[in-house]
């Protein structure tokens, strides 16, 4: 006999996790069935909702108030602006450590390569960072750690024309870690505030490399580091670090694997499990069955096909990314219902000829009915009861209109809540 | 005239650098002069295939003559650039037998060493060829890599006292009374090492003679005499795969075509090819039927490349050169042999001399000629000695022991290091502090790209090609900003960020080849991490002021009140 549940969701990404949230909260039995690793090792945690228009107008200091004038394709039209308020404001009750729920006006926050970024919600350990306040920075840089060059970010800002003076320097951290050691070695070490040895002396990390910064601090009111900062106790070890220099102390967002976007991945299947849902990692939906209504679909499991069926589905099984969308070198699809994904048919099409171009594959994705249910090249709805959320969703470029955490938020609530609602 | 006369070297690709190299070796004073990067040109575009001689064993035997010889030599002088894979002359049951016997003998009439295997024994040898293959041929082919060769052979030539200019064009030969005397240059960013932002000029350079070494481009320059040279550039597909499917060349065995090689390169292989004529060699189309046609005509020979994933394309024009009487039609027709022009016997114009034709593996070779022709020029009688003095990097290669515990590197990534630098590991890799990884995906440590960016001033491009970073499977979606940021510990801001959004252009230009399955994928994420994390394709430094107060400064108002959004559970289907 198959798994049973109301709403199944499929995909446990930053759009699967807010679909099953919404539907787990409103007492619907609620199952999540992710494959891979998510998305959000590779993303900074930032969790931005428009700052761009399509037209590259910005960065918008309101993104509500842009989204009336979006192309009718884009998500955010079928959700409305009313939708994405709710969403941010179950994300905002979900995630207490994030900021920014206090204005709708957006934030600008440095990112690692020296530019700024536009985001409407931004972890607590950055809000330190914002390039809006108008305290001097200081950035302090690891030797060994090729993504952040504290001296390069701190230039870039300054032709940026940030409020505030930055400078930037770069240290050797405290202890003998290894040349390649990865960014959660450097978590696991703060998190413990564990012992270094610093001149045949063995001291708690922390007070150590408080010391070294302490030596190259002069004045500035902020210092930042690379997002290395802990990882179950990110804001003791913030705390601490503070204490000990008399400043302000935040993190710069980084590339993968980045730790924001891990804590941010663990807080959301934290509120999944207090609210009740069930979650299943590692194995992918391989097949289905129905016609115009999905009766159940296919795990698989160790070489097994493990049926599981509901009511109501949700698709937010990722973008080109992610793997919710696929290709090959005649077509692209969408690889678990076929659903369709309009495209060029010659690929050459498929790019311009500048890096950051108006690429078509950036946009990508499946189009739904206004209650987000995927359509057919016609127009029909694909399936009655399945609704797609998040980066499978085509008909936007997340990445040119930094709208990738707000669409998936807002998307993720809105096909979450209404498959509840069916379900019942 | 001075002490030894003045060479200018027009052309800094393999023959260029190599003719720089043995003229600077003969006490010669040499300028060289290259309009892009080292290997901007046609070197810098091939499959890295260093030939037996076995390709043209049937067609061209002088050719293949001359390929053989310089495979011993190469394997001496630049084994840091050489990994000797072998290579298979693959019969496949309807390839004709004749040509096959054909093939052998030609191989053994030219002195390369060939063998008969069988399909089975062709098969263990590389598990993935296709099942109902016949046999094959098996011949002394390898992989060269010409990036570093060429920046071996600049690095031998600048200790001898050359001069070499990149990212400088050769606008205009200097004549006067029917003899070239100079030439007249503009620099890109001023003479020296490229710095972005650095204010260009021009330079009348004077020479005692000059080499037309420029390949494809060998006619404009010709032109700006008043000499015709007669280049038939013809154009080829390359497409990278992002592994090693095969350890050995495998060549098809037939008469010439298309999509008849792979050739295991580093970290990749790579398919070709194709062979176009075109009026222009920097302006041809690069078209979707050559990419398709790599991958399903060499699946007939390794099967698996047509699910395999590509990361990108590249394209090559050949410069190939027939002489006036000879009228093919077919490019695939004309000769593969190089020919020297002496423009005072052919046209009356003394003072310059162009080199048409040729092939990377006969580069040395090529120079050697032309550098005695242009010493016997000036009676001057001066042994060559490119064939028996090692490259830098391929002097002693005692070196190339386990580097892991000395420089603190992990393998593979010591291995690899040593590999690239050959000899000159111990110099570059022996720094003082800490030396990570900066790419991964081609095992890149900073000592190298600190060492490239030593050699190649600002420019990133040119720090790809002497280290491989950026060149691996991510296509440097991980790897450009930090190149950046070691280009910044000598360079200012904004000419990093000039030499970052080049290599990001560049990165792009080759993957448009391959956009379908994994690669779109990865280049997806690419466009994601750099416009999204990064936002490189805003950056306020490159565009209007940003009005920073406008936006959230982080202060939250006293009551702790919201100022937007909508209560937590103020939805209507809201149940809990």
């Amino acid at each position: 006999m198959a798994i049973e549940s109301d709403v199944l969701v499929i995909g446990g990404g930053l759009a699967g996790l807010t679909s099953a949230l919404a539907s787990a909260r409103v007492g619907a039995d609620t199952r999540l069935v992710s494959y891979k690793q998510s998305t959000l090792r590779n993303a900074s945690g930032l969790v931005d909702v428009l700052g761009y228009t399509p037209a590259g107008e910005g960065p918008l200091t309101d993104p509500y108030a842009a989204i009336p004038s979006l192309p009718t394709e884009h998500p955010y039209r079928t959700v409305g602006v009313e939708r994405i308020r709710e969403a941010l404001s179950l994300f905002d009750e979900v995630v207490p450590n994030y900021r920014g729920g206090h204005t709708d006006t957006n934030a600008l926050v440095p990112t690692h390569g020296g530019t700024i970024k536009p985001t409407a919600r931004y972890p607590a350990g950055a809000s330190a960072g914002l390039a809006s306040d108008g305290r001097d920075v200081l950035l302090v840089g690891l030797e060994s750690m090729v993504d952040f060059d504290a001296p390069h970010a701190a230039a870039h800002l300054e032709a940026a024309g940030v409020p505030f003076d930055v400078r930037g320097v770069t240290i050797r951290f405290p202890g003998d870690l290894r040349a390649d050691a990865k960014v959660t070695r450097y978590a696991k070490l703060l998190d413990t505030n564990g012992d270094v040895a610093v001149r045949g002396r063995n001291r708690p990390v922390r007070e150590a490399l408080a010391e070294r910064v302490n030596a190259e601090l002069d004045g500035e009111a902020r210092v930042g580091f690379p997002a290395i900062l802990g990882d179950d106790d990110t804001a003791g070890v913030r705390a601490a670090l503070s204490d000990a220099l008399g400043a302000a102390v935040f993190e710069v967002p980084m590339g993968p694997p980045s730790l924001p976007g891990l804590r941010l991945e663990d807080a959301l299947f934290d509120a999944l499990d207090r609210a009740g849902g069930r979650f299943e990692t590692g194995n992918p939906v391989v097949d289905s069955d129905g016609e115009g209504r999905i009766e159940r679909v296919y795990i698989e499991k160790n070489g097994a096909r493990i049926p599981n069926s509901a009511d109501q589905y949700v698709l937010a099984t990722g973008g080109l990314v992610g793997k919710g969308v696929d290709s090959d070198r005649g077509r692209v699809y969408e690889p678990i219902f076929d659903c369709h994904v309009p495209h060029a048919d010659d690929r050459y099409e498929w790019f311009e000829g500048e890096a950051f171009g108006d690429h078509d594959f950036a946009r990508f994705g499946v189009r739904t009915d206004e209650d987000l249910r995927p359509v057919g090249g016609d127009g029909s709805v694909e399936f009655d009861n399945l609704r797609a959320a998040g980066s499978v969703l085509g008909g936007y470029d997340f990445a040119a209109e930094k709208s990738g955490s707000g669409v998936s938020i807002s998307t993720g609530y809105a096909a979450g809540r209404r498959a509840a609602q069916e379900a019942q | 005239m001075a002490s030894a006369p003045h060479i200018a070297v027009i052309g800094g690709g393999s023959t260029g650098i190599g003719i720089a190299r043995d003229l600077s070796m003969r006490g010669l004073d040499v300028t060289l002069l290259e309009q892009g990067n080292l290997t901007h040109g046609t070197t810098g575009r091939m499959h890295g295939l260093l030939h037996s001689g076995g390709r043209y064993a049937v067609s061209d035997q002088a050719s293949a003559r001359e390929c053989i010889e310089e495979n011993r030599v190469l394997r001496d002088i630049a084994g840091h650039c050489v990994e000797m894979t072998g290579g298979l002359f693959v019969k496949r049951p309807e390839d004709s037998e004749e040509y096959f016997q054909e093939k052998l003998e030609g191989c053994r009439a030219c002195d390369i060493p060939a063998e008969v295997v069988s399909a089975s024994e062709a098969r263990a040898m590389e598990p993935h060829l296709a099942k109902d293959i016949d046999k094959a041929i098996s011949v002394p082919d390898g992989a060269v890599d010409p990036f570093r060769l060429v920046a071996a052979n600049a690095a031998s030539a600048s200790e001898h006292g050359a001069r070499i200019e990149t990212h400088s064009t050769v606008e205009d030969l200097i004549v006067e009374d029917e003899e070239v005397v100079g030439v007249e240059v503009e620099h890109a960013s001023g003479a020296g090492e490229r710095v972005h932002g650095t204010e260009g000029g021009r330079e009348e350079i004077r020479a005692d003679y000059v080499v037309n070494a420029t390949g494809a481009w060998a006619g404009r320059i010709g032109d700006m005499a008043g000499v015709d040279v007669e280049v038939r550039p013809s154009k080829g597909v390359m497409t990278i795969m992002n592994t090693r499917q095969v350890d050995t060349v495998i060549n098809r065995c037939r008469p010439k075509g298309d999509a008849d090689i792979v050739v295991p390169h580093e970290t990749t292989c790579i398919l070709g090819t194709t062979d176009e004529e075109v009026e222009d060699p920097e302006d041809y189309p690069e078209e979707q039927w050559e990419v398709d046609m790599m991958l399903e005509t060499l699946t007939e020979l390794v099967p698996m490349l047509e699910e395999a994933r590509t990361i990108r394309s590249f394209w090559g024009v050949r410069p190939l050169y027939e002489p006036p009487n000879v009228g093919s039609d077919d490019p695939t027709d004309i000769t593969r042999d190089y020919f020297l022009l002496d423009h005072a016997e052919r046209d009356g114009l003394e003072g310059m001399t162009s080199i048409v034709g040729g092939k990377l593996t006969t580069y040395r070779m090529m120079g050697e000629e032309i550098s005695d022709h242009v010493c016997e020029q000036f009676g001057i009688d001066a042994e060559c000695r490119t064939a028996d003095v090692p490259l830098p990097g391929s002097e002693d290669f005692s070196v190339l022991r386990d580097y892991m515990d000395e420089f603190g590197l992990r393998s593979p990534i010591g291995r690899r290091s040593v590999e690239r630098l050959g000899s000159r590991a111990d110099e570059v890799l022996k720094t003082d502090g800490p030396n990570p990884t900066v790419c991964a995906c081609e095992g890149v440590t900073r000592a190298e790209i600190q060492d490239a960016i030593g050699q190649s001033g600002s420019d990133l491009n040119a720090v790809r090609i002497r280290t491989r970073s950026s060149m691996g499977n991510c296509q440097g979606g991980f790897c450009c900003h930090r190149m950046a940021n070691e280009l910044h510990d000598e360079y200012d801001e904004a000419t990093t960020r000039a030499a970052w959004d080049e290599l990001l252009e560049e990165r792009w230009r080759g993957q448009r080849h391959a956009l379908w399955g994994e690669q779109l994928s990865q280049a997806m994420l690419n466009y994601a991490l750099h416009a999204t994390t990064q936002n490189r394709d805003n950056d306020p430094a490159d565009g209007d002021p940003v009005d920073f107060a406008a936006f959230d400064d982080g202060v939250e108002p006293a009551d702790g009140s919201p100022r937007g959004g909508v209560a937590t559970d103020g939805g209507e289907y809201c149940g809990d």
